[in-house]
This record gives C-alpha cells, sequence and structure tokens, in this order.
C-alpha cells in the first residue's frame, strides 16, 4: 500500500511537470510559432503521402510555366508539373533525410559522449579528439565527397549528413552527462550499487533529454539545409522524386521567365527552417529559463 | 603562454595526421579505377596496366600515403589527371579566386554583423532589438544558394549592375574583378551575419550583466563609455570563436556558390574533380581545406589565451 501511495506521488508529480511545461510553452511566442509551423510541415509531409492536387510524376506540356491560378495554385513548372504537389511530395523527402540523419547522430553520438563522461581518462580524451577530427572537416564538403563518391541518392545524403550529427550530440551528451555525474541522485545510484551503464540508462539520459532535444531541433533545421545544397548540386534525392534544392536547380536557367519557379521552393526552405529554429529556441526557454536572459 | 601553445600545436599536428589518412583512405575506397575511367571504355588491359604504373596505383597502399604526404609536405602536390597539370599550379590558380572570396565574404558578415548586434543588445527589448532578431532568424533560415539565385536575378539580369557569373580574371582590372565577386560573397556572408549578429548581442548582454559593468556604472561611466570601453572587449571573445568556425563554413559554402555563380574557384574545382574521380586533386584540395580550418581555428584559440590568461589553464 505504501508503495503505491509513493508511485501515486510521483505519477501526480509528473502530471504536474507536464502542465507546468504546457503552460509555459503555451506562454511563449517562439515556440508557439515554431511549433504550429513545424507541425504544418509536417502535416503537409504526411498529406502528400495520401493526396497530392496532381500527380507529380505526371508531364503536361501543354501547362508548362503557367503562373499562379485557380487551377495551379503555386504555378507549373517547364514540364507542367504542379508545383504545390512537388512541394508537398519534397516537404516528405527534405524531413525524412533531416529526420533519419539526426537519429543516426542521436543514436550514435549520445552512446559515444554518456560513454566518455562515466570512463572519463583516456577514452573520453581519444572520443574528443575523434571528434575534434571530424569538426575539422567542413560539412558540406565532406558530404559532398561521400555522395559523390558512393554515389548520389538520398541514403547517401542521410549518411553523409547523419555522420557530421554524430560528433554534435556525443558532445552534447558528454557536457550534460559530466555536469550530472557529481550530482547527488547519481551519487546515491552509485552507492546502492548500481553500474555505470545502467546509472547512465536510467538517471543520465532522462535527464540530458531536455538537451538533446533542444539540439535535435537544431540538427534537424541544418539537415534540411543541407539537402537541399545536396540536391541542387545534383547529390541529392534524385529526379524524378521532387526535392526542394533539386526544384530550385531546375529553376535556375527559368529566372527570367518563371521567377516563381525559384521563389516557391525557396519560401518552402526557408519556413521550414525558420520553424524548426524558432521552435529549439522556444523549447530552450521553455526548458531551462536560465539561457532565456542570454538571447 | 608556451606550454599552452606547444600543446595546442600537438594536437593540430595529430588531428592533421589523422585527417590526412582519412581522406586518404576514403578516397582508396571509391569505386572504379581512375586509369580506366581516364582512358575510356575501350582501352586495353595493356595501356590501363601503363598508366596505373605510371601513376603510382599499382604500389601498396601505405608506401603510396607516405609518398603522398611526403609530397604535399614539401609542395608537390602530384599532377592531375585530367587536366595533366601540377596540382599546385591548379590550386594556385583557383585560390586568387576562392581566398579573395571568403575574405571578402568574411569582412562584409562582421561588417554588418557587430554594429547590427551591438545595436540590438544597445537597445535590448525595444521592437527594434526585436524587429532585428526577427531579421537574424530569416537570414539564418534562408539558404545560401537560393539568396544567390534572387541576386543574380535582381543585380544581374533585372538591373544589369554586375555580370551573372564567370570570372574575368584580375587582369581584367581591380575593380571589375571584385565586382564579378560582389554578388557571391554577399550570399555567402548573409547567413554568418544572421548568426554572428546574434552572437554579439547575447555576448554583449552577458557581460553587461556583469559586477565590473555595474561598477563602472555606478562610477557615473555614462552608458555608451560602458558599451565601448569596458563590454565590447569582453564580448568579443566568443565572437572571434564563431568568426573562426565561420571561415570553414565560408570555405565549404564556396562549393555550392561558385557552382551558382560558375566561379573558377577551389570549391568548383574539387566538385569537378571528385565528378571526373581526379583523386589525387581530391585528396589534395580537401586536406589544403582541413589544414586551413585547423590553423584558423588554432590562431583564434591562441588569440584568446593570450587575451584571456584563464583560458590558458584549461
Amino acid at each position: 500500500m505504501a508503495n503505491g501511495g509513493i508511485e501515486g506521488e510521483l505519477v501526480a508529480t509528473e502530471h504536474e511537470d507536464w502542465r507546468r511545461f504546457i503552460r509555459k510553452a503555451l506562454a511563449n511566442r517562439s515556440f508557439l510559432a515554431g511549433a504550429v509551423i513545424t507541425l504544418f510541415v509536417i502535416a503537409v509531409a504526411l498529406v502528400s503521402a495520401i493526396w497530392t492536387p496532381y500527380d507529380v510524376t505526371k508531364l503536361v506540356i501543354a501547362d508548362r510555366l503557367q503562373g499562379l491560378s485557380s487551377t495551379h495554385l503555386l504555378g507549373t513548372d517547364h514540364f507542367g508539373r504542379d508545383i504545390l504537389s512537388m512541394i508537398m511530395v519534397g516537404s516528405r523527402n527534405s524531413i525524412a533525410v533531416a529526420l533519419i540523419a539526426v537519429g543516426i547522430g542521436i543514436a550514435v553520438g549520445v552512446p559515444l559522449g554518456t560513454y566518455a563522461a562515466a570512463k572519463r581518462g583516456v577514452v573520453d580524451e581519444v572520443l574528443m579528439r575523434a571528434s575534434d577530427i571530424v569538426f575539422a572537416f567542413p560539412a558540406l564538403l565532406s558530404a559532398v565527397m561521400i555522395t559523390a563518391i558512393f554515389g548520389p541518392g538520398a541514403i547517401n545524403a542521410i549518411i553523409a549528413i547523419g555522420i557530421f550529427n554524430i560528433p554534435v550530440f556525443a558532445r552534447v551528451a558528454r557536457g550534460g552527462a559530466l555536469a550530472l555525474w557529481p550530482r547527488e541522485f547519481i551519487l546515491a545510484a552509485r552507492a546502492s550499487g548500481k553500474r555505470a551503464g545502467l546509472i547512465t540508462v536510467q538517471h543520465i539520459v532522462p535527464n540530458i533529454a531536455n538537451l538533446l532535444l533542444v539540439q535535435g531541433t537544431i540538427q534537424f533545421s541544418l539537415g534540411i539545409l543541407a539537402e537541399a545544397g545536396l540536391s541542387y548540386v545534383g547529390l541529392g534525392t534524385q529526379p524524378p522524386a521532387p526535392s526542394w534544392g533539386r526544384m530550385l536547380f531546375e529553376a535556375q536557367t527559368m529566372m527570367t521567365i518563371a521567377p516563381h519557379m525559384a521563389i516557391v521552393p525557396g519560401f518552402a526552405i526557408i519556413i521550414t527552417v525558420l520553424g524548426l529554429n524558432l521552435l529549439g529556441d522556444g523549447l530552450r526557454d521553455v526548458l531551462d529559463p536560465r539561457l532565456r536572459r542570454q538571447r | 603562454m608556451l606550454s599552452y601553445a606547444l600543446r595546442r600545436i600537438l594536437i593540430v599536428l595529430i588531428t592533421l595526421l589523422a585527417a590526412s589518412v582519412i581522406v586518404f583512405a576514403v578516397l582508396e575506397i571509391v569505386p572504379g579505377d581512375p586509369a580506366r575511367l581516364m582512358l575510356g571504355m575501350n582501352a586495353t588491359e595493356d595501356a590501363i596496366a601503363a598508366l596505373r604504373q605510371q601513376m603510382g596505383l599499382d604500389q601498396p597502399l601505405i608506401p603510396r600515403y607516405f609518398t603522398w604526404i611526403g609530397g604535399l609536405l614539401t609542395g608537390d602536390f602530384g599532377r592531375s589527371y585530367t587536366y595533366s597539370v601540377p596540382v599546385i599550379d591548379l590550386v594556385r590558380d583557383r585560390l586568387v579566386v576562392s581566398l579573395p572570396l571568403a575574405l571578402m565574404a568574411l569582412f562584409l558578415s562582421t561588417a554588418i554583423a557587430l554594429p547590427v548586434g551591438i545595436f540590438s543588445a544597445a537597445r535590448r527589448g525595444t521592437a527594434a532589438d526585436t524587429g532585428v532578431m526577427a531579421a537574424t532568424q530569416l537570414g539564418i533560415a534562408i539558404p545560401n544558394f537560393w539568396f544567390a539565385l534572387l541576386l543574380v536575378y535582381v543585380f544581374a539580369v533585372a538591373l544589369r549592375w554586375v555580370p551573372a557569373g564567370g570570372f574575368p580574371g584580375w587582369d581584367a582590372g581591380l575593380w571589375t574583378a571584385l565586382s564579378a565577386l560582389l554578388l557571391p560573397a554577399i550570399a555567402l556572408a548573409l547567413p554568418q551575419a544572421a548568426i554572428l549578429a546574434r552572437v554579439t548581442r547575447s555576448a554583449l548582454l552577458d557581460v553587461m550583466s556583469e559586477d565590473y559593468i555595474r561598477t563602472a556604472r555606478a562610477k557615473g561611466l555614462p552608458a555608451n563609455a560602458v558599451l565601448w570601453r569596458h563590454a565590447l572587449r569582453n564580448a568579443l571573445i566568443p565572437v572571434l570563436t564563431i568568426l573562426g568556425l565561420q571561415f570553414s563554413f565560408l570555405l565549404a559554402g564556396t562549393i555550392i556558390i561558385e557552382n551558382v555563380f560558375y566561379l573558377p574557384g577551389l570549391g568548383r574545382l574539387v566538385f569537378q574533380a571528385i565528378t571526373q574521380r581526379d583523386l589525387i586533386v581530391v585528396e589534395s584540395v580537401v586536406v589544403l581545406l582541413v589544414a586551413t580550418v585547423v590553423i584558423v581555428n588554432f590562431l583564434v584559440d591562441l588569440a584568446y589565451a593570450w587575451a584571456d590568461p584563464r583560458l590558458r589553464r584549461r
């Protein structure tokens, strides 16, 4: 009974934490704007999986280079494809590439970072120097190198972007974990005989989740920009699958006769990245109010 | 200070050594034989074998690495497979485009960001500050190659003020050459300026809440004097760090921006070399770029260890 009482209290505290988080989040303009934009973009991507106004693989030369109209809300491209439909499907590709790349960063980086923090000493030094080496490579240059060597395409773009997320998450996780290890509740867990691995999983990771979430939104937005850049130079998502970067490349020679071809995908990228950045800033304010005054 | 510098030099050397091994190893596993690629589909096996021997590709991996790295250290970067000229000549020709471009972008980004960041910090919480911060959020979200396309459309196609692309060379005159680099430099500088302006503002606000600033104010120093004489100098350390990091972004950014503007720079060279499997060019240029990044960051570290003695002990 007594045990049930404690569990009941814990659940009540968790509910209270959630309520406080939601209250603070709703009062934060940056978080609200970012969340609305990001949810909208994700919703568009999801809808595109089951419905688009037109078929993006269908070329209708008679309809080419049309401006914005009621039949084609965002106009058509030089092959007569509906730009709104292409933007919708493109959002799916961009989000998928950036999200999986963040997943790779977290899946590899967080274990490395927390391991380094738990072991300290030589292991820590070697892992941190290794991340220095990765940071010495300009990320875009290496992404271009990786995709060009192993062939262009979405999968290789994911790997190229993901590799550079690994040291970023490793450093964030290590920093967060190092600050936690001397804390009393960790000392108590150690005194109770728990091993470092178990402490990391049970206590360290849940307590650095906030940091990882904020970093995740930043890396997500950087991933969207990187995917667009790689697709623009022909190394990302391959045709006929539409991608925002590829659409910009194709628009380049059409700028004088159909500027909307370049303007629309550009805005799609800007809105998505802006939404994620606002969300990241808002989350940081809500989760760690101490950082608020610095910005 | 000396022991700090020596320790940092050792780390720089290890980083460079490891980076060179990685670049060499990654390019060794590239699918496709460069000799076969150069001679085309109809080449005989004998011709391919002869070319492989001439290029040193028949040597084992480790001696080949040492030959390559030894060459790099003595200024012999090898010979390009596709251009049939020494790589060092190619690099020199392209560097006279990319280096001024990166420096122009760095100058522009600093010239925009510092005043904007200081302005924003001095008017913290006002409508002007909110407006500037919103503009910088937008600046960070804009892909530089998209901004480049817009710049070309407005200033080269519609207004015809500057050329849309290409580089006439420095022989065509200083202004002609600089005007060809102006739009690419602006496109590269914009997102960096937005980031730097935010860092400047945030660093200044941090310093402004320190006790010694309160003391300076309590002494009766005017707000402007406190800002310029006390706060700004101390706020420059994080700004300098970001500037060092930005140099690496600018160098990498040239790969895409030089493609937008058809500029014959290092970024375009490495991009073309990758697609043509001209491995010796890729290896040398990538290592050169990595070395530049590492050395610039080392100099930045050294500069602020000199400026702030507390950092030397870390």
